[in-house]
């Protein structure tokens, strides 16, 4: 370990470190990416990717952000945006959850979609995806169904979940189980020019308060469609709710819930 | 009479209204305010009475507020 700090130390360029020196660190001393950032942090170097993050998070921070671990149930419209963010802000386990394949109707919006994709697993688009950006991250895929018998084995040991989800049932599930293995919950979903975020924290039913038991499967989406910029500005609320959970900054979206309304840009906030 | 105010939200507004003061007879309910607006029952997920939710049988009082937000689930 302290030939692995000198090495990382002695290559640094003040006290960050490019990335090229972590590489030829993982494959020096036969560790995993993943270990290469979290071990520089520890001694307070800070990989020079998260340079401009650093006047906003510290390198403390940052490696808080890499040892947490945040679940995005749903890969589409909201879910690739989240990740991206994610992955980029540094987290450092991210588990991906999504039984789909893209479609060529999934263009429009979904990040992580394209034509290359297209009949492939949306989770296998998350890991290439994050891998792109931060080899450093461990992604964790799940090819399957988020449901009420699953979820608490799929949400083990996770800090924070996103609601990506583009079903009402499914999201009355999500809230259940978030609720009673006590994980904060951010929740996010949108239509066409709308769009909601709340956060539900240990406790509380924000997401039975939001939709009434026993409602339909799907909202105004059926009829709206969704929107490109309505997916990328949720998903943008939604990964700075997770950033603030996990850092315990700021004020987030407790009890309350903000209704965004893109086409006369307006956003309300009302109280759960 | 009484005098409410309702609001509408998100494509709730489309071919309504963003809000309005209207009159009402005394002892509305909630419910007949969605009926008259022609929203279909399940397109009203969210009501608020005076920023606080209620439910489809709430009674309204002369001068409340009523707002109404759509389902949104898409992601």
């Amino acid at each position: 370990m302290e030939a692995l700090h000198n090495f990382l130390r002695s290559h640094a360029q003040d006290d960050r470190l490019p990335w090229a020196v972590q590489e030829e660190a993982a494959n020096r001393f036969g560790l995993t990416y993943g270990a290469i950032e979290e071990t520089a942090l520890e001694i307070n170097l800070l990989p020079l990717r998260y340079q401009r993050n650093r006047q906003t998070i510290t390198t403390a921070q940052q490696l808080h952000l890499f040892r947490s671990s945040v679940a995005v149930v749903g890969c589409g419209g909201l879910g690739g945006s989240v990740i991206e963010a994610l992955a980029r802000l540094g987290i450092g386990q991210i588990t991906v959850v999504d039984p789909d394949v893209f479609e060529e109707h999934n263009l429009n919006r979904q990040l992580l979609s394209t034509l290359a994709m297209l009949g492939k697993p949306k989770v296998e688009a998350a890991v290439e995806r994050i891998k792109e950006i931060n080899p450093a991250v461990t992604v964790t895929p799940i090819m399957k169904t988020f449901t009420k018998e699953n979820g608490a084995e799929l949400l083990k040991g996770v800090n924070v979940v996103v609601d990506a989800l583009d079903s009402i049932p499914i999201r009355l599930d999500l809230g259940d189980i978030c609720k009673q293995w006590k994980i904060p919950l951010v929740h996010g979903s949108i239509a066409g020019w709308y769009g909601q975020v709340a956060t539900q924290f240990p406790g509380e039913d924000i997401l039975g308060k939001i939709y009434p038991r026993g409602a339909g499967k799907k909202g105004i989406e059926t009829e709206l469609g969704i929107l490109s910029f309505t997916a990328g500005f949720v998903a943008s609320i939604e990964a700075a709710e997770v950033c603030k959970i996990l850092l315990d900054e700021g004020t987030s979206l407790k009890q309350r819930m903000l209704s965004i309304n893109l086409l006369d840009m307006e956003i309300v906030e009302v109280q759960l | 009479m009484i005098k409410i105010t309702v609001k509408l939200f998100a494509a709730l507004r489309k071919g309504r209204f963003e809000k309005e003061t209207r009159k009402y007879s005394s002892d509305t309910t909630v419910k007949q305010i969605i009926d008259e607006l022609n929203i279909p029952r399940d397109q009203a997920a969210i009501i608020f009475v005076n920023n606080r939710h209620a439910k489809l049988d709430h009674r309204l009082s002369d001068g409340d507020v009523v707002a109404f937000f759509p389902p949104i689930g898409g992601g």
